[in-house]
């Protein structure tokens, strides 16, 4: 199997007023293609901070990254951008939905990125898939919580990424709609086939998956393969 | 392995589908930043509109104006070398005299100081003199009639058939000029024109030696080579104390003179449009920063920096056209206006038609000045990481830091080279670029050490309502400076306005007192001067002042003759005075509008030694001389050898007869002189009884009731400021809509702070009492910084510019601080109802729609 993501003695530092703080330090992992991937750790472990290098949303100070067979390190921001776009795909824990877009617009901007003709077509079916394809034409601020999540990973899965990253994506969800929104990213993962690399604090939706990485004060502690693999 | 070497596939279109999809969802906020520069390109447009219209109705009807193709004009009759250069030409085509002087009315006994203009010949050759009865232009040469001005028909309820009296002669009125080339607005409310033949003027007995003759001859000849003429003739006719002035040097004169009001209108109009790029910028600011997260996500989600740069780039540019449009229409609607405004000022009647220029120029300001003052804000975006959407990125100011750089450059450099443009002068741009940096900097760093002191000094004594409003100022996202700027900068225009019309009315007003003098007699020949006292004094009116003149001309400055300087073209002495006829004359001591700057005043002359005379300052500056320097005049024929032994400085705003050169006594008492007379009558009636005897008994004798012309200066000061008003007027309005903005954009904050509050049980009235009094310290300490710095302007201005005293007005303290202050406080509230009104939960879902 062709690893998807492979990190090396990853080091991150942050400046925050005249301390230099160590987030992350020699962190060294991979995943492989079609895997489930959960990254826990107590509030401040570096779970983000990790997330956010290994999509490329963010440099390292050290280490490497390389994702989808590319050396984040070589590349500028807008080479990231286009990664991004063609093969990565994000579900945020507050949705991060464009406020002044409708649902079905917030779906399509990935697709129109890559300059695809049919991008409302598709992105209509995707919301037809998540439940929400009456409300394809409602603005963020009219839909609930667990609908702006709905659309967001309609929206994530709009490209067919290699690899989707999803940061605490129940967070800012009450229990049983949190449920709903899993299963759904399960079924549509499994559907496309996607790599899905989950950050939470969530041990029960940890468990899900292939495999756990545990950090904790910027270090891993453990990288379990679970029993579900 | 570096395989990423593409950008993404979106076309333009799609940034223009994005701009378009985000910018109808921020509909409202995109037009109040429209707004705030509608105005100003609106006043810009319509002062270039207008000039340009200006400008050609000059150039076309540059004949029409002088009424001929070219003149020869002199202060005397034509010499014998004059008439052979005229005869060369063909001969004169018309001719007339004009000068200053008295007409009584015998309808009413009044009596009016005018311009007499005594013509003769077929003038004016082009243009017309209107006149009512339209027949009379042509009839009134012929009938020996006279044509009086219109507005002096008005004032002394005269009609076609009264007569006027000129010096001796008495003419009957045939019909009232309402325009005549030569005339234009200003110089006919000092002394209307009263047209009569010329062949009166002689037994008229006005023609006396010492009345301030202007002769012109006229010639219509189109085919004429111009340039040609004046480049030949024109040096000749200097030498004989003559000058040629063709149609073409008049309205080019004229327009020079209409350019540089203009160019201060533009100014003017130029700082409103500053002002609300101000707001934008800050508008801008605020608004991008609520985009931020947005622009992270939509680079996470794949859009290159260039692509979300020029989605927010592209709703500026194109709120900037929108707003250039309307601003563009809306100056071309205004301009209509300005003849009607203006009319007193113009020559003629301005024709309007649509300047394409000031179109451009519109729609260009729209879009360029939009983008321009909101770089600094877009430029964020290109500098936001898409790690934003996980966490608040810091140190993105210190990121784009070169880039807001060479942004304030930008605007500086374009503000100077618009100023150049408008200006046409390095030096003043430069001046006008530091004036406003220096006004903004004041205002914006007055508002922030305010806002420091506060945070620093913070009044916890003070009540709840007071405190919070003070706090209010500084919530985030708070643009209380900009606010303060944009109060500032509109106040500041009017108080300076107010400032510098007081003190220079202050200037030219009358001291009460009964030995200033209020009345001045002038033309009064040395065989009148007794009986002309003896009509004053029976009045029991003082005769304060008996000043001898006598004219003279310069004929050597320095041993060299004034032929020579005039030809030598390194010359840098002034050419006017090398053919002026001076009016001098001659006193033992200094006046009190007067002061020594260098040498000694020399009371009389002493035998054996040269005529030491007194110059003005600024005179013997154009002549180039100093203490010591030798002067030849030519006094009627005598040449006299003159020493300059002190210069003076002379206050010639001052209102009374004031002398450029003054001779000691024992030199000139036995020179052909005449007379000014002066004296103080204490009221107008007064004064018209005296005027009336004098003029019946002295026709010659012109009489100036300084009190009229003080009404005179004060109403075109009037009229000046209020046009000025006007341009001004478009920055408070500009300041009001920068508010409007501002208000609205802080609405939804100030939403969720009322909600809180009376969450927590404040009341409405304590609500209102705090957003009232947040609005009242914004409108004092605007408008009082605007009032402050304005009084330091003014105090330069009359101190370094009009070498006056300067005397605050109390209109901008008692009228403009409270009248301002008020404004802001009721469109702050205006805007504040919603939160006032609505209850907390109401208000909570109406924040989420």
């Amino acid at each position: 199997m062709t690893k998807i993501l492979n990190v090396s003695k990853l080091r991150k530092t942050y400046t925050s007023g005249s301390k230099n703080l160590t987030v992350l330090d020699d962190i060294s992992f991979s995943i492989e293609a079609g895997d489930t991937f959960a990254i826990v750790g107590p509030s401040g472990s570096g779970k983000t901070t990790l997330l956010g290098l290994c999509a490329g949303l963010d440099c390292s100070d050290d280490g490497i990254v390389s994702l989808c067979g590319e050396d984040l390190s070589e590349l500028n921001e807008d080479q990231r951008a286009f990664l991004r776009n063609q093969k990565v795909g994000f579900i945020f824990q507050d949705f991060q939905l464009l406020p002044t877009l409708t649902a079905l617009e917030n779906v399509s901007v990935p697709l129109e990125l890559q300059g695809a003709s049919n991008a409302a077509a598709v992105a209509l079916e995707l919301l037809q898939k998540v439940g929400l394809g009456d409300r394809h034409d409602h603005y963020p601020s009219q839909l609930s919580g667990g609908e702006q999540q709905r659309v967001a990973l309609a929206r994530a899965f709009s490209t067919k990424p290699e690899i989707l990253f999803a940061d605490e994506p129940t967070g800012n969800l009450d229990e049983e709609t949190g449920e709903k929104v899993i299963k759904l990213l399960f079924d549509l993962n499994k559907e496309a086939g996607t790599t899905l690399v989950i950050v939470t604090h969530d041990l029960d939706l940890a468990r899900r998956n292939n495999h756990v990485l545990r950090l904790k004060g910027g270090k891993i502690i453990a990288n379990e393969t679970t029993a579900v693999s | 392995m570096n395989n990423i070497k593409k950008q993404n596939k979106a076309p333009f279109s799609w940034l223009l589908k994005m701009a378009w999809r985000d910018g109808k969802a921020s509909g409202k906020r995109l037009l109040s930043f429209m707004a705030s520069i509608i105005l100003g390109i609106a006043a810009v447009v319509s002062i270039q509109s207008f000039s340009q219209n200006l400008e050609e109705n000059i150039g076309l009807q540059s004949k029409a104006l002088m009424g001929a193709d070219f003149l020869i004009d002199s202060n005397q009759p034509a010499n014998e070398r004059v008439l052979q250069i005229i005869d060369s030409l063909g001969g004169f085509d018309a001719m007339e005299v004009k000068f200053a002087s008295m007409a009584a009315f015998s309808k009413n006994k009044a009596t009016k100081f005018v311009q007499v203009r005594g013509v003769q010949g077929g003038f004016p050759f082009y243009g017309e003199l209107e006149t009512a009865p339209k027949e009379a232009a042509t009839t009134y040469l012929e009938k020996g009639g006279a044509l009086v001005d219109a507005t002096v028909m008005l004032q002394f309820g005269l009609q076609t058939g009264d007569s006027v009296t000129l010096g001796t002669t008495t003419f009957p009125i045939v019909g009232s000029l309402i325009t005549a080339p030569g005339s234009t607005g200003i110089s006919t409310s000092v002394a209307p024109p009263i047209m009569v033949p010329y062949r009166f003027m002689e037994a008229s007995g006005l023609l006396e030696k010492g009345s301030r003759l202007q002769y012109a001859y006229y010639f219509n000849d189109p085919n004429a080579d111009l340039k040609a003429l004046d480049e030949i003739l024109d040096p000749q006719l200097d030498a004989e104390n003559a000058d040629m002035d063709t149609h073409m040097a008049t309205s080019e004169r004229l327009g020079q003179r209409y350019n540089n009001v203009g160019r201060f209108l533009n100014l003017v109009a130029f700082i409103a449009l500053l002002l609300g790029c101000v707001g934008i910028a800050s508008s801008v600011h605020i608004y991008i920063k609520e985009k931020l997260r947005a622009v992270a996500v939509l680079k996470c989600l794949g859009a290159s920096r260039k692509q979300t740069f020029l989605i927010f780039l592209i709703q500026i540019a194109g709120m900037g056209l929108i707003g250039g449009i309307i601003g563009t229409l809306l100056g071309l609607l205004l301009q209509q206006s300005f003849p009607l405004i203006l009319q007193e000022f113009l020559p003629f009647e301005v024709v309007i038609g649509t300047s394409v220029q000031a179109i451009a120029v519109g729609l260009l300001l729209g879009v360029f000045m939009s983008v321009l003052f909101a770089l600094s804000p877009l430029i964020n975006t290109w500098y936001v990481s898409p790690l934003q959407v996980l966490r608040v990125q810091e140190n993105l100011g210190a990121k784009s830091r070169p880039a807001q750089i060479a942004v304030i450059v930008a605007i500086v450099v374009f503000i100077f080279l618009f100023a150049f443009w408008l200006l046409n002068n390095l030096r003043y741009a430069a001046g006008f670029v530091l004036g406003i940096a220096v006004t903004f900097a004041v205002l914006g760093g007055v508002a922030l050490l305010f806002m420091r002191l506060v945070k620093r000094y913070f009044p916890k004594s003070w009540s709840f309502s007071a405190r919070q409003s003070l706090l209010n100022l500084f919530r985030p996202n708070n643009q209380t400076a900009v606010l303060i700027l944009a109060i500032g900068i509109g106040t500041f225009l009017i108080s300076t306005l107010y400032f510098t019309k007081d003190f220079l009315l202050a200037k030219a007003t009358l001291e009460s007192s009964e030995q200033t003098p209020n009345i001045i007699l002038f033309d009064v020949q040395t065989n009148q001067k007794e009986a002309v006292a003896q009509t004053i004094t029976p009045k029991g009116l003082p005769i304060l002042q008996n000043i001898p003149i006598i004219t003279m001309r310069l004929q050597e400055i320095k041993h060299r003759s004034v032929n020579d300087i005039r030809e030598d073209s390194t010359s840098t002495i002034r050419g006017w005075i090398l053919s002026h006829e001076f009016r001098v004359t001659y006193r033992d001591s200094l006046m009190a509008s007067e002061k020594l700057l260098e040498g000694e005043w020399n009371a009389e002359v002493l035998p054996n030694r040269p005529v030491p005379i007194s110059l003005s300052d600024n005179l013997a500056e154009d002549a180039q001389v100093v203490v010591g320097d030798t002067l030849q005049f030519n006094v009627q024929g005598m040449l006299m050898e003159t020493v300059v032994a002190s210069i003076r400085q002379v206050d010639w705003g001052r209102m009374q007869v004031n002398f450029s050169i003054v001779f000691p006594k024992g030199v000139l008492e036995k020179a052909p002189q005449f007379h000014v007379l002066s004296t103080n009558a204490p009221d107008k009636e007064t004064s018209a009884a005296l005027q009336q005897e004098l003029v019946q008994k002295f026709p010659n004798v012109s009489v100036l009731d300084l009190r009229q012309v003080l009404e005179l200066v004060e109403g075109i000061l009037d009229k000046i400021s209020w046009v000025i008003s006007f341009m001004a007027f478009f920055s408070i309005i500009t300041g009001i809509i920068v508010l409007i903005g501002s208000v609205r954009n802080s609405k939804y904050q100030r939403i969720r702070e009322s909600v809180l509050l009376r969450t927590l049980g404040a009341k409405s009235g304590q609500i209102l009492k705090i957003t009232a009094l947040e609005y009242l310290y914004l409108g004092v300490l605007g408008s009082g910084i605007g009032i402050l710095l304005s009084l330091v302007g003014s105090q330069l201005l009359a101190y370094f510019i009009f070498n006056t005293a300067f005397v605050p007005s109390w209109v901008p303290f008692l009228v403009v601080l409270p009248g301002i202050t008020l404004l802001v406080l009721a469109i702050g509230l205006s805007n504040s109802r919603s939160v006032l009104n609505s209850p907390p939960l109401q208000v909570l879902r109406k924040e989420g729609r």
